[in-house]
């Protein structure tokens, strides 16, 4: 008997369930059994009965909650059945530990879920790998043509030009804590900033285990105390806090995707907008669908509508899923 | 094109003038000519170039782009350059060698109409999306780039032994790519300077009555300070040029006073708004600004009037090295054949008392103060501390409640301190104005305080706050405004005094306000 796709897989109040493997994706509440891509805290939620995600995942899982986060967890590695399913994970190129599942029924289609995903490379973790699948249910953030990330290296070098150029002014990176804020700091490090770079609080832990893994971040120091430090990295909401009161004169900056359009960053008094992206922009995103070649194309979350139009001018067929929950850049 | 487009880029997100004074500098150092000059133009608002309407824009995109991809971008970017610059689709490999600033200049000024979509989509093809941003501002004519002709003049300057009075003495003459200004800034020869050239004005500045006390009254005369613009209004080898106090050209939205400027000569006065014998508000002269022309109807109903209270050249003769005595009695005999044209009075005062009652009761609304000028001094471009002093009226004050509060940039970054507040009409708080200074550091920490204990909502950057908090606001004067709800617009407002000793109940009345603008 051959399933098919919807049978297998469904969106939920809770999130994507597998029916005849009786877990959920990236649950949005306490569930018995969750499959969990990456480590953002949207789609990684304390408070499940047993959690299957990559070691990365579930030790930054256990920094951020406490190491009883889940009744049970258990390390993706290689295919895995679970009731009448084999599952696989495989790096999806956007955090530290960050996976796309693979669920293969019996009989039936194969079906990735994309979780969120990058295919530019990015120093602190495993370069995306494509995935031979029948139903691709992707992210959309980024899902629209005006998106198009530039080269990292260019928007690490605007900061160093900026720097240099008001060398008396702090200069504050808002970045998340998982991915983004280590990613930023490798690409300073590779534009040639070598000084001590300092990082608020709320950064510390996650930063201390990309070094753990073998990620240089090179000299960091507190931002309580920054010293001579010019380059600051802070939580994006730091900056609507007292605590960016500390600086004299900084220069706000922020590091994402959506520093492409103006107003974005206009709305957040944004001095030094950086392009700087952890997701597919549009040409990676239109270019994985025609690589992967999917019978039908599901869309999770962000700008569904305009992918859903390419789909139809594509001649693919897609669906939009509509999963409430999930931030366009969580933290 | 790309340093011209990061640029413009930088400008946009920079709101401290100090920064963007670096950033400006530091092209004009580091592009090679001819592009810094384009940029200089564009900047200064003197490059006059092809314009290309949003409608073929639109329609060259439509040709590329899915129509609704594009409306569901724009949609979402909210500005049609933003989204065509984004989302015109070139391939990035096979971009040829960079574009310069000049051949785009070159292109939109020589280009006839004809040619122009073809030229355009070329150029989009060429360009990176900050460049097309960039270039479709140029050819929209909509740049909004926040920097003065002053600003610009000073960010020449920087680096350079020349200062930014001599760069406007001489600015006027100088085109677009400025080689002899930039061969000059360099350390070379002048350059040729222009016909009835703007020349730096000398500007006053503020003093207190405790700071004048000292100071001996013969020695000086007193003006009043007209609610209006500082003008120089030059007429000279038969050219006549009206510029602002910054060396821009508004002669175009000025033909009355173009017309009755039948001297020879260069004179500094005051530019106001003239029915009768009665000056109007400053509000009235606004409706006449920064317009390319202007009706019949608007000369009849708006017509203007110089008051001028200085003289700077007269028949060929420079009289600036002149104590101000000397050019007084100058500027009393000269003719000017234009009721337009009249001068301003002195003030008949004996002692700083006598000053002190003539400025507490002006005979007409259109006057915020006096001047107070030394006899003995020339006429020096700058602000020089000393000669001129300008004397404003005591600020008019109503008590406000603070409704919303947005935070600050720069070295206000992290403070909440771009207020919105509001008078009572009825049960109603009806917001009146914003404020962003006046008040202390500590009074800023004070406020910052309050905004973050007391936010209702919050809509983006900004925060609703509970009436609790009235304010001490000061303000300059008052103008009828239908953009405002309230009606009424006040000029200069700012937090003089926080009154936490008061409840928000007993803040003022609307009604108030309006009684002053009466008054």
């Amino acid at each position: 008997m051959t399933r098919r796709a919807e049978e297998v897989i469904y969106p939920t109040d809770a999130g994507l369930y597998c029916v005849p493997g009786d877990f959920y994706i990236d649950p949005l509440r306490p569930v018995p059994r969750a499959l969990v891509t990456h480590g953002h805290a949207d789609h990684a939620r304390p408070g499940h009965g047993a959690v299957m995600a990559t070691r990365e995942t579930l030790d930054i899982m256990a920094i951020r909650y406490g190491d009883d986060f889940a009744g049970s967890r258990q390390i993706a590695e290689g295919p895995v059945r679970i009731g009448a399913v084999t599952v696989s994970f495989h790096p999806a190129g956007h955090v530290l530990g960050s996976s796309q599942i693979l669920i293969a029924p019996d009989h039936g289609p194969r079906i990735l879920i994309s979780g969120d995903y990058c295919r530019t490379p990015n120093p602190v973790c495993q370069p995306w790998e494509p995935v031979n699948c029948d139903i691709f249910i992707t992210e959309a953030t980024f899902g629209l043509p005006i998106f198009r990330h530039p080269d990292p290296m260019t928007e690490a070098g605007r900061l160093l030009t900026s720097m240099a150029e008001f060398p008396g002014r702090p200069h504050l990176i808002g970045a998340y804590a998982l991915g983004k804020a280590q990613r930023v700091i490798a690409l300073a490090r590779a534009a040639g900033h070598h000084g001590p770079i300092a990082i608020h609080g709320a950064l510390k832990r996650l930063c201390d285990y990309h070094v753990d893994q073998g990620i240089d971040l090179g000299p960091l120091v507190p931002a309580t105390d920054p010293g001579e430090a010019q380059l600051i990295l802070a939580p994006p909401s730091a900056f609507a806090s007292p605590w960016v009161q500390r600086f004299r004169d900084p220069v706000l900056s922020y590091a994402s995707g959506w520093m492409t359009v103006r107003a974005q960053a206009r709305r957040r008094g944004i001095e030094l907008p950086l392009v700087i992206s952890d997701h597919v922009d549009w040409p990676q995103l239109t270019a994985t669908i025609r690589e992967l070649a999917p019978q039908e194309v599901w869309i999770t979350h962000g700008a569904e509508d305009g992918l859903t139009r390419w789909c139809e001018i594509e001649g693919i067929s897609s669906r939009p899923l509509r999963l409430i929950g999930y931030e366009d850049e969580p933290e | 094109m790309k340093a011209f487009a990061r640029l413009l880029e930088r400008l946009a997100f920079t709101p401290a003038r100090n920064a963007k004074l670096t950033i400006l500098s530091h092209y004009f150092q580091t592009t090679p000519d001819p592009d810094r000059g384009y940029a200089l133009a564009v900047l200064t608002g003197t490059l006059d170039l092809r314009q290309v309407s949003p409608s073929l824009l639109k329609r060259l995109v439509s040709e590329r782009v899915d129509e609704q991809l594009f409306r569901l971008s724009y949609d979402f970017v909210g500005d049609l350059a933003e989204t065509i610059a984004l989302i015109w689709p070139t391939d990035a490999e096979a971009r040829a060698e960079e574009v310069s600033l000049s051949q785009a200049v070159t292109v939109l000024r020589e280009t006839g109409k004809l040619a122009l979509p073809g030229v355009i989509a070329d150029l989009l093809d060429r360009l990176t999306p900050p460049e097309r941003l960039a270039l479709l501002k140029l050819a929209t004519g909509n740049l909004r780039i926040g920097v003065s002709a002053r600003l610009t003049h000073t960010a020449l300057a920087m680096g350079t032994s020349r200062s930014s009075e001599e760069i406007e003495e001489i600015w006027h003459g100088q085109a677009a790519p400025f080689l002899p200004l930039f061969t000059w800034l360099a350390g070379g020869a002048s350059p040729a300077v222009a016909l009835a050239p703007f020349r730096p004005v000398m500007l006053a500045t503020p003093i207190t009555p405790e700071e004048l006390a000292p100071l001996d009254p013969a020695a000086h005369v007193a003006e009043w300070k007209w609610d209006g613009i500082r003008v120089q209004a030059v007429a000279e080898g038969g050219l006549r040029k009206l510029y602002t106090r910054a060396g821009e050209e508004i002669g175009t939205a000025f033909p009355d006073i173009i017309e009755a400027m039948t001297f020879e000569g260069a004179v500094d006065g005051e530019l106001l708004i003239r029915r009768g014998e009665e000056i109007a508000p400053f509000g009235d002269l606004q409706k006449r600004l920064g317009r390319k022309s202007i009706s019949r109807t608007m000369l009849q109903s708006h017509p203007a009037a110089l008051m001028l209270y200085d003289i700077l050249t007269w028949e060929g003769e420079d009289l600036r090295p002149l104590p101000l005595s000397a050019r007084r009695a100058r500027l009393e005999s000269a003719q000017f054949d234009s009721p337009r044209i009249g001068l301003s009075p002195l003030l008949p005062f004996e002692t700083w008392e006598e000053l002190t009652r003539i400025r507490a009761e002006p005979h007409s609304p259109v006057i915020e103060g006096v001047m107070i000028k030394r006899l003995d001094t020339p006429y020096i471009a700058g602000r020089p501390r000393g000669p001129w002093f300008k004397w404003k009226r005591d600020p008019m004050v109503i008590d406000a409640v603070l409704l919303y509060a947005q935070s600050g940039h720069g070295k206000r970054s992290g403070f909440y301190s771009d207020f919105t507040f509001g008078l009572w009409e009825g049960e109603e708080l009806i917001p009146v104005g914003k404020a962003y200074f006046g008040f202390t550091d500590e009074e800023l920490r004070e406020l910052d305080r309050f905004v973050r204990k007391n936010t209702v909502q919050r809509f983006g950057p900004v925060r609703q706050l509970a009436p609790n908090l009235v304010v001490e606001v000061a303000f300059e004067g008052l103008n009828v405004s239908q953009r405002h709800r309230s009606g009424i617009a006040m000029r200069f407002p700012r937090i003089s005094r926080i009154r936490t000793d008061k409840p928000a109940s007993e803040a003022d009345r609307l009604e108030t306000l309006k009684a002053m603008l009466r008054s």
